[in-house]
């Protein structure tokens, strides 16, 4: 079925093709007949019409693109600080590339239809001008400028954290791994503890040297929490390859790197209860469930089950090709109120990561008859000897 | 001049022994230039025939991630895509090599290698190249690198899956991803020797540019395609080494246990011994050649878009002395924009501030150029060969794409756009499909050169239309589904529910692409045939100035039967006030009292 349906679309093709193309033959009827394939007066003319045509081919995709897709650009509701300044920034460039294109595409095929050529017409012999390249050169050189100037401004404001904001700031490190992401909490002194892939033990797998006295409050999460209207400072990690993290709604990006920790911060504005309550968000997650209700309905019908509906949460995705399910890497994120964020410290900082490592241990010395499994042991030693290793070095 | 009587001698030589011209070292193993610019050529398109082939199917996957097709076990073999599916390892697979094909076998060395070669001697008036041996190893070195890449392709772990970037650790540590085996080991063997190739190749056209040109052409007569093709070959020079020594190291980190690019790894369950390398420092290095590359690819492109559209405007080229420093200011600025690939990398973001600076000041020559262009075709008698129409693509398409050059320059807005579809539009229509359409501008104006026949011009036309309708259709949405966050090289989206509303986008653009791709078979089917059936060409189609249609339809040793012709004037005396032609060829001889018209 599918060969069949393949080669009426390779016969369909085949069928539009030379139609087109005795669309141009049909062109050259009237004209003198010569066939030395290089353009004639009819050719111009045709191609002529067709590049003014292709000029509305480009605004019209581009008024089509604006009208249906407009809504997609993250350039509004931004989750940080920061933000609305990479937004307006966003839209200051925007809107200057759209008024540059508009202007440029129209002189092009406007000029491309305007003179097309005519046998026995004789082109303008104009060589060159320096003032008109000095125009065209100062003026792009002013406006990037501009740019360049308002851009490096919001870069230092948004990498180069005041020493008086950090002191205030939550430190939390993104621990990135094929294919999931972890967040290690510094506890109550606001430190994390050091920590290095070759102390990855057991219930330790996120490395944390266990001796560090800064690292006896650590606590991990696989869903990150963060309070609203304070600096977070992400110190991030990689265990085995470059991951991304990409926190899209905050305008936040940065590579997490094996070897090495990265680093970004942002104050979030927004929690997530807010950003489900504002009009866009509304409307997109409405729209997006409309699009799942169809899907699942098709679903249903071949016996499979339905699709959940979609809630909006912010996201924390990998953005940076790491290995075969990267296209399913992310965490969810939540921005609480203070006093949520609070509550959630409660129920969470009790599980340090040195706890859980205890805890494990005193498991498995529960459970140490000769009889228990022998890969748990095994892969133990594994572990120490790697713990060696590492101290040796 | 001696030069000229040096050319004259070689000339000789090539004659006497033309004779003894087999099949082997007329077809095969050919010294002549011509001969290898077509072989350069055919062994592009081939390569440009599995990596457009490539892109379709997984246009396919984005656009019915659900769907099975017969097609993708037919194309794929039941291996990658058992029962019809494609899976994330092919699809990872398949971006990366239609990756390294598009940018390295189809737009370096199949563009580059088969106009620089074609071109050079032929516009400056030489012979053939500086060194034919050179030449003839440079192409045997880039088929054998294409073996090699084609090979990688059916090894059992599969091919190279880590981006076309390759950035360690994971193309560095076979534990991190199936591609990254016995698949990545044959991607840098293939790259090594593809880097070998390219760089005998760019010395010989550097030398022959300098040495070789006849008498009366200076450097401020050259056509601008050898600038083009001249610069390009010197940031060849300055960049591929860089890759070359990074591959290298890869190649150690992988095999002999160094820690160049790698520390602090667990993977699979154990820690690894390296300690004390980075990945970003592979980053800096695969950037110093990948930004040039971008130039590598683009600058020939714009070099033959000049020629093509002074010739067919009938006008000369605007601004000729501004065109060439806007060459040499892009060529020198490519080589210290690098960072702007890296502002998220974790390099210093001091950094990022310096890169945004640079980059951005790499608009002002770019800017120059696209209204030189546009300046050209005022008031012109513009002819409308499928080669002006491409020439006029690309410039529309250089614009459009390299607008949004502005927003990805700027460090700021790369924090959110990084790495998404975003990206992936303004690359594909700046340099892709810009880079692309001069190809095609190439053939078309040249083929009559290349094999003494013309190409059919309504099935061009056809070509160019459709082409250009789809390209905007496949990659002016696409920037719309990176600024809502797409990333790239997603094999689905349909983990993340908030993507749900994207989908119907990349239906449409996987249409486009599907159509567009179709009818790249015009142009196949245009190509074969008309080197055998096509109508046989006049000895100077398009009523060219340049040298190359000087010489005879058919092809000689030495280009010229007799004395290679003597330059009296610039390329572009089109339309020159005072002649009864709307063309004034290079060789001749200024009129009693004729004054220079042009700076």
């Amino acid at each position: 079925m599918t060969t069949l349906l393949i080669l009426i679309v390779v016969v369909l093709l085949a069928v539009a093709l030379w139609q087109l193309t005795k669309i141009f033959d049909l062109t050259q009827v009237g004209g003198n007949v010569n066939d030395t394939q290089v353009a004639n007066d009819n050719d111009n003319k045709v191609n002529g019409y067709l590049m003014f045509g292709f000029l509305g081919f480009i605004y019209l995709t581009t008024i089509y693109c604006l009208l249906n897709y407009s809504h997609f650009p993250l350039m509004s509701d931004s989750a940080s600080e920061h933000g609305p300044e990479v937004d307006r920034l966003m839209m200051i460039s925007m809107v200057l590339i759209f008024f540059v294109q508009t202007v440029t595409q129209a002189l092009l095929h406007y000029f491309a239809f305007k003179y097309r050529g005519k046998q026995g017409q004789k082109a303008l012999y104009f060589a060159d001008n320096n003032k008109l390249e000095f125009i065209w050169s100062i003026i792009p050189a002013i406006v990037l400028a501009g740019l360049i100037l308002y851009g490096l401004y919001a870069w230092t404001n948004i990498m180069f954290v005041d020493e008086e904001d950090a002191d205030d700031a939550i430190v939390i490190e993104l621990y990135a791994q094929q294919f999931k992401w972890e967040a290690r909490y510094a506890g109550a002194d606001n430190v994390l503890g050091k920590a290095n892939v070759r102390y990855i033990e057991g219930a330790n797998n996120l490395g944390v040297d266990l001796s560090d006295p800064n690292a006896q409050d650590d606590f991990s999460s696989s869903e990150l929490h963060i309070p609203k209207g304070t600096r977070v400072i992400f110190k991030m990690r990689s265990q085995d390859v470059l991951h991304s993290a990409y926190m899209p709604h905050f305008r936040a990006q940065m590579n997490c790197v094996p070897g090495m920790v990265t680093e970004f911060s942002f104050v979030p504005t927004l929690t997530t209860a807010e950003m489900r309550d504002k009009p866009a968000m509304i409307e997109k997650v409405s729209n997006i469930n409309a699009i799942r209700a169809k899907k699942s309905e098709k679903l249903v019908a071949e016996g499979q089950s339905a699709l959940d509906p979609y809630t909006f949460d912010y996201l924390l995705l990998c953005n940076k090709i790491c290995g075969a399910s990267h296209y399913n890497m992310q965490m969810k994120i939540v921005v609480d109120t203070p006093e949520e964020y609070k509550i959630w410290l409660k129920e969470n900082s009790a599980k340090t990561i040195v706890q859980a490592v205890k805890t494990a241990a005193a498991e498995a010395k529960a459970s140490d008859s000769p009889a228990t499994t022998k890969d748990s042991t095994s892969s133990n030693s594994k572990d120490t000897t790697v713990v060696a290793q590492a101290e040796m070095k | 001049m001696s030069a000229e009587v040096h050319n004259h001698d070689h000339g000789h030589d090539e004659h006497e022994h033309h004779h003894k011209d087999t099949f082997i070292t007329k077809y095969i193993f050919s010294i002549d230039h011509k001969m290898i610019s077509k072989q350069y050529l055919i062994t592009g398109i081939i390569m440009g025939v599995i990596g457009v082939g490539m892109s379709m199917l997984f246009r396919m996957q984005l656009a019915w991630p659900e769907e099975s097709f017969k097609i993708f076990s037919f194309f794929l073999g039941e291996r990658m895509a058992p029962g019809g599916v494609m899976n994330n390892e092919t699809y990872l697979a398949l971006v990366t090599i239609h990756g390294t094909i598009m940018v390295f076998f189809v737009l370096t060395a199949g563009l580059s290698g088969t106009f620089s070669n074609l071109l050079i001697p032929l516009q400056i008036g030489a012979r053939d190249m500086a060194s034919g041996f050179l030449n003839m190893v440079s192409y045997w070195l880039f088929f054998l690198s294409s073996v090699v890449m084609v090979i990688s392709l059916f090894v059992e772990s599969g091919p190279a899956s880590a981006g076309w970037t390759i950035y360690p650790p994971l193309s560095a540590l076979p534990q991190s991803m199936s591609g990254s085996g016995a698949g990545m080991t044959l991607w840098l063997v293939s790259m090594a020797i593809f880097i070998a190739s390219s760089l005998l190749g760019s010395l010989n056209y550097i030398v022959t540019v300098i040495n070789l040109r006849t008498k009366g052409m200076s450097m401020t007569r050259l056509p601008l395609t050898i600038w083009a093709f001249f610069i390009t070959a010197i940031i060849g020079v300055i960049s591929f080494p860089v890759l070359l020594s990074a591959a290298l190291m890869l190649i150690m980190d992988r095999s002999f246990g160094t820690s160049f690019f790698l520390s602090d790894i667990y993977i699979a369950g154990e820690v690894l011994h390296y300690q004390g390398g980075s990945p970003v420092l592979f980053e800096h290095l695969f950037w110093f050649l990948g930004h040039p590359e971008v130039y590598i690819v683009l600058l020939p492109a714009l070099g033959i878009t000049s020629e093509v559209i002074a010739t067919n405007a009938r006008k000369p080229i605007f601004g000729y002395r501004a065109m060439i420093m806007s060459i040499i200011a892009i060529a020198f600025l490519s080589t210290i924009v690098w960072g702007h690939h890296m502002f998220i990398s974790g390099m210093n973001p001091f950094l990022g501030s310096v890169f945004t600076f640079t980059t951005l000041l790499i608009a002002i020559p770019s800017a120059v150029k696209a209204f030189n262009y546009i300046t050209t075709l005022w008031k012109g008698n513009l002819q409308l060969n499928p080669a002006m129409l491409f020439s006029i693509g690309l410039v529309s398409t250089f614009i459009t794409g390299g607008l949004t050059g502005i927003i990805l320059g700027d460090s700021t807005l790369d924090i959110n756009v990084h790495d998404t579809y975003f990206v992936v539009a303004h690359f594909h229509l700046v340099m892709g499909i810009s880079a692309l359409y001069g190809m095609f501008a190439g053939i078309y104006h040249w083929f009559p050169k290349m094999f003494g026949r013309m190409l059919n011009k309504n099935l061009g036309y056809v070509h160019f239309w459709v082409t250009a309708v789809c390209a905007y259709g496949v990659f002016f949405p696409m920037h719309f589904i990176g600024m809502a966050g797409l990333p790239r090289r997603y094999y689905t989206n349909t983990n993340f529910p908030l993507f749900d509303d994207l989908q119907n986008v990349n239906v449409i653009i996987t249409v486009f692409a599907l159509v567009g791709g179709a009818f790249q078979l015009a142009f196949l089917y245009n190509f074969f045939s008309s080197i055998f059936y096509g109508k046989r060409t006049v000895q100077n189609p398009w009523k060219s100035n340049t040298l190359e249609w000087t010489a005879p339809i058919e092809h000689i040793h030495g280009n010229w039967p007799g004395a290679i012709p003597e330059v009296h004037r610039w390329p572009y005396d089109y339309s020159k006030p005072g002649h009864e032609e709307d063309f004034v060829p290079q060789n001749v001889p200024m009129k009693p009292g004729e004054e220079v018209l042009h700076h």
